[in-house]
């Protein structure tokens, strides 16, 4: 324990306890926030209009006027880059919230009603591993039609099991503490003491889970994308720019397809290293 | 006729093809103190789960005060009145606390769920129940996390506490503690039984911390009752060889482990051997040395 003041240790704490001193998480977490920041203030910071087109700069290399150069129809890639961290980052927020509470719930409930509800639960997880998440993202598209919700809703059930597994087996594990069964012997009913004492207990491995699936996620969602069937051109998206600069590509210019390939891998890696430090935190705590 | 605290009638519970309680029948009188004594797979803690209504069992009535608790608790009614008729402090006090709930909660959230009181009440009976386990102001805004063993066992003593019950389960509650502040908790726990007149069930293998908190004693071997009757009387003279082995097997001055070991494998094959023949002859009557020996008298 380092002798920093208690009401300054509370407010460090989210971020201390995130990065632990690791100089490569607390540069994947500056990495993150400067992702949303941009998210966030796009038509701020951006020096174009990313739809705006530049026919004399069309597939230009890196200029003063273009930093990332501007792809085949002369639209500036920095300006996208930036207004594609929205769909690239909401998209996988929503599969990640709808996933994490949908895996907890069935997670949990397995866990705790053990049994034949427990046996459905799981093997209904298993048949969802079993489908690959692509394949019903594509079928779901052919039903609700391209954009972003088909991809969403289907990644959301894809990733439910991942959660749910996780949750389940934790669930199962602080069942058994005593500190469970002595709410029980209270007389509190489950559903309070899952909620109030259970759910609480178990959510940092969850939450460790779900940053680790936002990168997935965000990948698959590109993958959508550039195969066309997630958000539609001319929006700026990662996946979709990765698709439209690849024909450039063989015209030499590799920046059009090149600045989102790169965005999307520091961002599943950014993604990752803060979920792993999440859980590898999470066990140094159990284990004292 | 007595009213019992807690009366336990032919409790049996076994797991896949293994009886883990077999026919175990006891009484606990209100505000006496029984120990169950066994050494681990004796059923002793699986029974004490049964009382509570963490574990179900198979056969056998479990009534406390007169009222049956053998079936699974239906609706919030029942399960309120069984709180408050029974509670237990568990064996490892560092899992034994919600590591995010502080003292203070967790003593509260009891008396939020049992009575209708207003805050202030409230907070009067916490700082009472902390008082009455030795607990001040200063522990009761800590996490678990910045509390020794023995404070929070006795943070778990007066959350038991505090749902008034009339009888108190305390499973091997003071065998992760050293051994100095055993017998502080053992002090504490003579005093509560004296000032409240709540009745305590220890579950235990410790003989030497029997002898001085327990009036009554059954021992458990096997999933069965071997002995029972006044602790005084069964430490004195065991009749039961499995008794006696458990006595000789507490160490002291020219304890030999080899010879008792020896002595255990020979009673296990004693006993089987005992047990087979009659049960095949006669399936009827028991055989003498698997018969509980009774000494306890009639109320």
């Amino acid at each position: 324990m380092t002798a920093v003041p208690i009401h300054r240790r509370r407010f460090l704490a989210p971020l201390a306890r995130i990065t632990g001193g690791d100089k490569l998480v607390g540069a994947a977490l500056v990495v993150l926030i400067v992702l949303i920041l941009a998210a966030v203030f796009a038509p701020l910071i951006s020096p174009h209009d990313p739809d705006a087109v530049d026919l004399s700069a069309t597939l230009s290399g890196s200029t003063p006027e273009h930093l990332l150069g501007a792809d085949q129809s002369g639209r500036d890639v920095l300006s996208r880059l930036i207004f594609g961290a929205r769909t690239g980052l909401l998209g996988p927020l929503m599969v990640v919230i709808v996933s994490t509470v949908l895996g907890m719930l069935i997670g949990v409930a397995a866990a705790w009603y053990g049994g034949v509800v427990d046996s459905v639960l799981s093997r209904a997880m298993e048949l969802v591993f079993s489908f690959p998440a692509l394949l019903l993202a594509i079928l779901l598209v052919a039903v609700f039609g391209v954009g972003l919700t088909a991809p969403v809703i289907a990644m959301s059930v894809a990733y439910a099991p991942y959660v749910g597994r996780l949750a389940r087996s934790v669930a199962l594990q602080e069942k058994a503490r005593p500190y469970i069964q002595a709410y029980k012997v209270q007389g509190w009913s489950g559903w309070v003491i899952c909620v109030k004492h259970l759910l609480p207990n178990i959510a940092p491995l969850i939450l460790a889970q779900s940053a680790i699936n936002f990168g997935y996620a965000l990948m698959d969602l590109a993958a959508l994308s550039f195969l066309g069937f997630g958000v539609q051109p001319p929006t700026s998206d990662w996946g979709a720019m990765i698709n439209e600069g690849a024909s450039a590509m063989l015209q030499g210019a590799m920046l059009p397809a090149l600045a989102p390939g790169v965005a999307i891998v520091i961002t599943v890696v950014a993604f990752s290293l803060v979920g792993e430090s999440i859980a590898d935190r999470v066990a140094r705590r159990e284990e004292r | 006729m007595t009213e019992y605290a807690l009366e336990v009638e032919n409790l049996r519970k076994s797991f896949g093809g293994h009886v883990a309680v077999d026919d175990v029948s006891f009484s606990l009188k209100p505000g006496g103190s029984l120990a169950i004594v066994g050494e681990s797979g004796s059923g002793k803690t699986t029974t004490a789960r049964m009382l509570v209504g963490l574990e179900r069992p198979d056969s056998g009535r479990i009534r406390v005060v007169g009222r049956d608790r053998s079936n699974a608790a239906r609706g919030k009614a029942t399960r309120l009145a069984r709180a408050r008729e029974l509670q237990m402090v568990f064996q490892d006090p560092y899992l034994s606390l919600d590591p995010r709930v502080s003292v203070a909660q967790c003593v509260e959230e009891p008396l939020r769920l049992h009575f209708g009181m207003s805050p202030r009440e409230r907070r009067a009976r916490r700082d009472e129940l902390l008082e009455r386990v030795g607990l001040g102001e200063r522990e009761a805004d800590a996490l678990p996390r910045r509390l020794s063993g023995g404070q929070r066992q006795r943070v778990a003593i007066a959350r038991a506490l505090a749902t008034e019950p009339k009888v108190l389960i305390l499973d091997e509650a003071t065998a992760a503690l050293d051994v100095s502040i055993q017998a502080q908790i053992l002090d504490l726990l003579a005093e509560i039984r004296r000032d409240t007149g709540v009745g305590y069930l220890f579950v235990t293998h410790n003989l030497a911390l029997v002898r001085h908190i327990a009036d009554d004693i059954l021992v458990l071997y096997q999933g069965r009752v071997v002995e029972s009757g006044p602790t005084r009387d069964v430490l004195a003279a065991p009749e039961h060889p499995y008794t006696r082995l458990l006595l000789h097997s507490v160490p002291r001055p020219g304890w030999d482990p080899a010879q008792i070991a020896a002595d255990r494998r020979a009673l296990a094959t004693a006993l089987r051997e005992a047990r087979a023949p009659s049960a095949a002859a006669e399936p009827a009557r028991h055989d003498p040395d698997a018969a509980p020996t009774r000494r306890s008298v009639t109320p």
